[in-house]
């Protein structure tokens, strides 16, 4: 970074807090829309989230009988700012300003704080529904988060370096990782929908059975964070998946002027962030919710053999051609 | 976690009605079950004594928004019976279409029901879309979407004319290639099978010594439909088969209900094409003589029992209404035990609950704070020792 105002510019503006929450929220609607279309409705406008979100800030808080007020006011600041944070450092407009060797750990345990968020809202709630669906929220992350983690690394370890950056510039020079690396491409999808709790991984907050699980006991501000954490881990999820597998947001030869390359950069984050939304989404409406203790079978027996799988070609790959 | 009893009810997103459980669980394991049926109690069997036959129809239409055709055609059969008269053929016709098309209706909306219950939206927006051919055609014929009013003591209340004949038989092969294309989901959607398949598992002595009824009983093997065991209308005439199943789970009710939609397809294609002509009613007798008769019906829930009773004047004595919920609630109770928790919506719907039909008595609280059954005599002493407190006014 040149300077501190471009910096800052940046982190506030551009692309970070304010087109960030823009564009998180609009992600929620084409999210919301492409379901319905697919199911036969005609679902909301584009701006319902907007509406929702402004209208859920102005609503009363509600404080649960016993219930540590400043822990549940903190909590969901606490998970938008680490999901914030981890945005920094994916790129957006070419390779990120802040990005530095190890940020790709760093991106992937900030991608984490919301969820251990919502299990201690969960737990603290003082409900039997969110307690439970606490549970199953910590739960279900011990069974996603090591294949999620291993499918992301295995870029990493091709790639021979720890910055999603350069991950990104050495697939400009070679190939995607999604060629490369297919399984591993799968298997992070599979995490990243498990880690956004969307359906079939909907387990802790399904409605049918503990009403909203954790989320349960939020109301005015508080609710309104939590969903815009979980549409900006969309948003980074997506992006960090469009760095590590899909060539990340460059053109695959040099442009210029070099202000050109930036905008089409941009565009191509966003037809590539949009697209992983579609699988996403489709992955959404084609299948119903499974039980955790089925989950728990599928993702160790599976999803975690998948991903070492993975790793050992990459070894193997590396050991015999990159290395030598 | 040690054992945690979770309230579910009266008020609950997986409810459409209110019904309390309480469920003590271990973890994610049901240990036990405490259930509380009645929040809903309506007094219409006492109603239903108050008026006499031409009104109590429309009345007993009421006890439920979804086998409405199925509550009046007991009991019009039921009284036809005691008044020992015959109505003709064509108005058997049309009560057999009204009454298969009600089964229809009443299948895909459990089946979307029971995809909600395991989050698969999507099935439940396209049975859902689907079940409006099936209450458009409803609508055409009788001009209502609920409460058809088809039945009248001696007949039904409007013909059908050929044009409301050939546009619902248009719709029937549209609505029959989505009925297939629900037994391909059923069978190859993988997390549909993986949360339908071995869960509330009930075997065929366990069904029979709890005395369920319907799709429940028959997807466990019990080969007993009223349609064919006890017929009435024209199910003697019109070719169709039960549909039974051996699986005896969630499974086995979804592929039972999905046989009988495309049965029910079937008998109101050849109750269309051959309806006789005819009056569609006859003059009934105001007056009804003595007499009992317990009425049977296969209401798409299962078997519905009505029990009439008349004293030779214009109004029942006594008309007893069992529901096929209340015969199927035992096996829940009983096929909840040690299954998962999440399993408990998806299991109470596989009976398709009809709640606040079964509603028979009111739990009150006494000044013991203890839940009870208040008897008339209690509640009549009640009132005596209150105002003999207040004094005279």
């Amino acid at each position: 970074m040149t300077g501190l105002l471009p910096g800052l510019v940046y982190v506030f503006l551009f692309p970070g807090f304010i087109f960030l929450v823009m564009y998180a929220l609009f992600f929620e609607s084409l999210d919301r829309k492409i379901t319905a279309r697919m199911q036969n409705r005609v679902g909301p406008p584009i701006v319902q989230p907007f509406a929702d979100f402004i209208k859920m800030l102005g609503k009363e808080v509600i404080d649960v009988d016993g219930v540590d007020r400043k822990i549940f006011d903190a909590a969901p600041v606490v998970a938008l700012a680490a999901v914030m944070t981890a945005f920094l450092y994916v790129p957006v407009l070419g390779v990120s300003p802040f990005g530095f060797q190890g940020d790709l750990v760093l991106v992937l345990y900030l991608l984490t704080i919301p969820t251990v968020v919502l299990f201690i809202m969960g737990w603290l709630s003082r409900n039997i529904f969110s307690s439970i669906g606490g549970v199953r929220v910590i739960t279900q992350m011990f069974i996603y988060e090591v294949p999620f983690f291993l499918a992301l690394l295995t870029p990493a370890l091709m790639a021979g370096t720890w910055s999603i950056s350069e991950i990104m510039l050495w697939q400009q020079q070679n190939m995607w990782f999604m060629i490369l690396q297919p399984i591993g491409f799968i298997v992070a999808l599979i995490g990243l929908q498990a880690k956004l709790e969307r359906p079939p991984f909907d387990i802790p907050e399904a409605e049918t059975e503990i009403v909203a699980g954790p989320w349960t006991e939020l109301t005015g501000r508080r609710l309104a964070l939590m969903h815009l954490v979980k549409d900006v881990s969309l948003v980074t999820g997506c992006a960090l998946i469009t760095a590590l597998f899909l060539g990340g947001p460059v053109l695959p030869w040099a442009v210029t002027p070099a202000w050109l390359g930036i905008i089409a950069g941009f565009c191509i984050f966003v037809v590539k962030t949009l697209a992983l939304l579609l699988v996403l989404s489709s992955i959404k409406v084609a299948t119903g919710r499974i039980r955790i203790d089925q989950l728990n079978t599928i993702g160790w027996k599976y999803i975690a053999s998948a991903s070492l799988l993975q790793v050992a070609i990459v070894l193997i790959i590396n050991y015999r051609w990159v290395s030598t | 976690m040690p054992e945690v009893i979770v309230p579910i009810g009266p008020h609950h997103p997986a409810l459409k009605e209110p019904v309390n459980f309480r469920v003590i669980a271990d973890g994610e394991k049901i240990v036990r079950l405490e259930l509380d049926l009645s929040y809903n109690h309506r007094g219409i069997e006492k109603a239903a004594e108050q008026r006499d036959f031409i009104r109590v129809l429309p009345l007993l239409e009421r006890v439920c928004g979804i086998c409405s055709h199925s509550h009046s055609s007991a009991f019009a059969k039921g009284i036809e019976e005691i008044m020992q008269i015959e109505i003709p053929p064509r108005a058997q016709y049309i009560r057999t279409i009204i009454a298969e098309l009600e089964r229809m209706h009443s299948h895909l909306l459990w089946l979307g029901v029971a995809a909600h219950e395991i989050g698969f939206n999507t099935l439940f927006m396209w049975t859902w879309r689907d079940r409006e051919l099936v209450q458009d055609t409803l609508e055409e014929m009788s001009g209502n979407r609920v409460h058809y009013g088809m039945n009248e003591v001696g007949g039904v209340r409007c013909d059908l004319t050929p044009h409301q004949v050939s546009t619902a038989l248009e719709r029937l092969p549209f609505l029959e290639e989505r009925i297939y294309q629900y037994v391909d989901m059923v069978n190859d959607q993988q997390t549909l099978l993986l949360r339908f398949k071995g869960v509330g598992k009930l075997t065929r002595e366990e069904v029979l010594k709890y005395g369920a009824v319907g799709p429940t009983a028959r997807a466990s093997g019990v080969d007993y439909d009223a349609r064919r065991d006890d017929p009435y209308f024209v199910y003697t005439e019109v070719p169709w088969n039960v549909v039974t199943d051996t699986n005896g789970d969630v499974y086995g009710r979804t592929c039972v209900r999905i046989g009988e939609l495309r049965e029910s397809a079937n008998i109101v294609r050849y109750c269309l094409e051959n309806l006789p002509k005819g009056p569609v009613r006859v003059n009934a007798p105001k007056i009804a003589p003595e007499g009992e008769i317990f009425s049977r019906y296969e209401a798409p829930r299962g078997e519905l029992a009505h029990f009439i009773r008349t004293n030779g004047t214009n109004k029942v004595e006594r008309v007893d209404i069992r529901t096929p919920t209340l015969a199927n609630w035992t096996s829940v109770a009983m096929c909840l035990v040690d299954q998962n928790l999440a399993d408990i919506p998806v299991i109470v719907a596989a009976i398709d609950p009809c709640l606040s039909c079964t509603s028979r008595i009111t739990l009150i609280n006494t000044p013991g704070g203890k839940p009870g059954i208040v008897t008339f005599d209690e509640l009549r002493k009640r009132g005596q020792t209150y105002c003999q407190e207040q004094g005279p006014p």
